[in-house]
């Protein structure tokens, strides 16, 4: 199994140092991604997702730091490893794309210039090489006439146009790992679906796997094979994406999904559903469960104890209906 | 939307992943009609106009910095054949002919020992370009480098640069200048370093400022997530960036350092006597303003007319640049 496994990350735990106190933005996270799998990590704004990501990158900016936790990637632990041996990672086997396809792009430099920077870095082509291999790979994301678009600079392109360069450029080199931090986030839903579409059907030609950043749980459900759920930097659910959809089970993610507007049986008159109160202050973390606050089936202990990840049926949950030690009387 | 509403169909039967997308898309339940890939119509894709002939065209349309372009363009001219120009030798004296009021012979008149002042205004242009140019190259060099060092990197090495910059602006620039050229010695070489080191805290603090906003953007991070180096990332992809504020600030920059080497002149610490400059004239003749004027005037509207032009030309560029303060 752990051979499968291309990321795992341990215990990750990174922290900001502000002035006014040390803000938690991931506390031992745990999980792993197999080869040519598609993880989403879900949450709302604040609960980690992109720290995550930046973590695993090596893209912290300071004040934030991982204090803790492993994060092995083929087994190599990327936490021990130089500057320069990270640079080599980046872009050569783990690759990142944005949630904003308009700035994401350098507006001087033309889409052959950011296109060949990385594959002449990475893979030692010459310019000609680089540059035919550039169109090939706008050829792959679907940009019409990609030897005329190849001189464009970024201004010239729509927000869907550039999303697909940015694609390209993450996938110049043959990642292994793509992280997509809200891939799709600025985008206007017919273009979401065809980004989403192409993450698809890239990771079926080149087989790699997804790690995939989102608060959009219509894009999970469209692409992810497993979901990690998370909540004030912590995992409170992981499970595949078709029990998450099928039988959600953290009182927090059933909360999400009611968010969710349905066409159906609904009447009218009701109002959307909503989880009531706030997310707590990260400088002032609850003691007990960080949901507690907010949550429907709150008990006395959930307040003063923090629950641990059960293993509950085949998936984890951060929860105390789910102590297998507690009496049946406690989940009613 | 970014493609126009009727896209002629079959424009991507040879682009199999597109159709691929559509059908997915189709799947998706978007309306998109089968095996229509979306496709941006060619007028979309003009060649549009380049960056740098755009701002071309919109300094064309500023008529101050057009004339200003010119004539420093005239006095550059001057300062590179002004040698062939002089009616008389800038730095020969005739003892016999001094204080003369401006005629057909002597044009801008003689000063106190004789010398022709429209001979020394031109002979003056080459030492005030010269130092102005050089000067400001010097600064904007270590400035630009010291900026973009601490901006990117910031933490203790921001804090360090810019603590020793905030020095170095906590004493007036001139002031500063005449104490290094003290330390260094008179001559024009020497003017040259010294109004150089005394400006580079403004470049350094500008290049600082616009390297913050535009290391906070994603391309940055989208550089850094393929695998460049910072120094890559730095000359590369933040520098050219924020060129046009680098531009603009060098201009301006030069108008003052003509106007910082014209004030050494005239606290007699720039040129040696009796090569041409126009603050020294200006200090020499100083005495002699009721006598006669003309001896001020001139060199004094030499010097007017030089910053004048830069400052023009720069609040021009900085039009050009900023595509809001463009007039369609």
């Amino acid at each position: 199994m752990t051979d499968d496994m291309l990321l795992e990350v341990r215990d990750l735990t990174t922290d900001f140092e502000m002035k006014r106190g040390t803000v938690h933005a991931v506390i031992d996270m745990s999980f792993s991604v197999a080869k040519g799998e598609v993880l989403a990590i879900v949450g709302e704004s604040g609960s980690g997702k992109s720290v995550t990501s930046l973590s695993v990158m090596g893209l912290l900016q300071p004040p934030g730091r991982v204090v803790r936790g492993e994060i092995l990637y083929k087994g190599k632990d990327l936490l021990a490893l130089s500057k320069h041996e990270m640079r080599d990672i980046r872009g050569n086997h783990i690759s990142m794309i944005f949630q904003e396809p308009m700035t994401s792009l350098n507006p001087v430099l033309t889409i052959e210039d950011q296109l060949t920077e990385s594959i002449r870095t990475h893979m030692k082509l010459d310019k000609h090489a680089a540059a035919a291999r550039a169109i090939d790979m706008l050829h792959l994301v679907g940009i019409p006439s990609p030897e005329k678009r190849i001189k464009d600079y970024p201004h010239q392109m729509s927000g869907g146009m550039r999303q697909r360069v940015m694609t390209a450029i993450a996938l110049s080199c043959d990642p292994d790992l793509l992280i997509a931090d809200e891939p799709t986030t600025a985008l206007d839903v017919t273009i979401q679906a065809q980004i989403l579409a192409l993450i698809n059907e890239l990771r079926d030609k080149i087989g790699m796997a997804v790690l995939l950043i989102t608060h959009d749980l219509g894009v999970v459900a469209e692409t992810a094979d497993r979901v990690v759920v998370m909540y004030c930097g912590q995992v409170v659910e992981q499970a595949t994406a078709a029990q998450v959809f099928e039988r959600p089970m953290h009182p927090y993610t059933l909360g999400l999904l009611e968010s969710i507007p349905t066409m159906e049986d609904t009447e009218v008159d009701e109002p959307l559903y909503m989880i009531p109160g706030m997310v707590p202050n990260p400088l002032n973390m609850p003691r007990g469960c960080a949901f507690a606050a907010r949550c429907a089936r709150r008990m006395d202990r959930c307040v003063s104890e923090m629950p641990p990840l059960y293993a509950a049926e085949d998936r984890k949950l951060r929860c105390f209906l789910f102590d297998p030690e507690a009496g049946e009387e406690a989940r009613s | 939307m970014d493609w126009p509403t009727a896209p002629a169909p079959g424009t991507a039967p040879d682009q199999p992943s597109e159709s691929l997308i559509a059908d997915e898309a189709m799947a998706l339940g978007e309306v998109l009609p089968a095996g229509q890939f979306p496709e941006e119509d060619e007028t979309f894709h003009e060649k549009p106009e380049n960056q740098w002939l755009e701002m071309w065209n919109a300094l064309i349309a500023n008529r101050a910095a057009m004339v200003s372009l010119f004539f420093i363009g005239f006095l550059v001219l001057v300062a590179v054949f002004g040698s062939y120009l002089t009616p008389y030798n800038p730095i020969e004296t005739n003892m016999a002919n001094t204080l003369k009021f401006p005629s057909a012979q002597h044009w801008f008149g003689t000063d106190q020992l004789g010398m022709d002042i429209f001979s020394r205004v031109i002979a003056g242009t080459r030492v005030s370009l010269t130092v102005g140019l050089l000067a400001v190259s010097i600064a904007l060099t270590v400035g630009v480098i010291l900026g973009a060092i601490a901006g990117y990197a910031g933490g203790w090495v921001d804090t360090v640069i810019m603590r020793v910059m905030d020095m170095m602006l906590a004493v007036p620039s001139i002031l500063l200048a005449i104490t290094l050229m003290a330390a260094l010695g008179k001559g024009i070489d020497k003017a040259v370093i010294a109004i150089g080191l005394v400006s580079i805290p403004e470049y350094a603090r500008i290049v600082r400022g616009s390297f913050l906003s535009i290391k906070e953007n994603d391309y940055v991070a989208a550089a850094r997530v393929v695998g460049n180096s910072p120094l890559r990332i730095i000359f590369r992809h933040v520098l050219p960036n924020s060129l046009s504020v680098i531009i603009v600030r060098g201009t301006l920059g030069i108008s003052s350092a003509v106007l910082d080497t014209a004030a050494l002149g005239f606290l007699g610490m720039g040129v040696q006597p009796p090569q041409a400059e126009w603050g020294d004239m200006l200090g020499r003749a100083r005495g002699l303003i009721f006598q006669a004027p003309y001896a001020l005037l001139f060199p004094g509207m030499a010097i007017t007319a030089t910053v004048l032009a830069f400052n023009l030309l720069g609040d021009g560029l900085r039009d050009a640049f900023d595509p809001k303060a463009r007039v369609k």
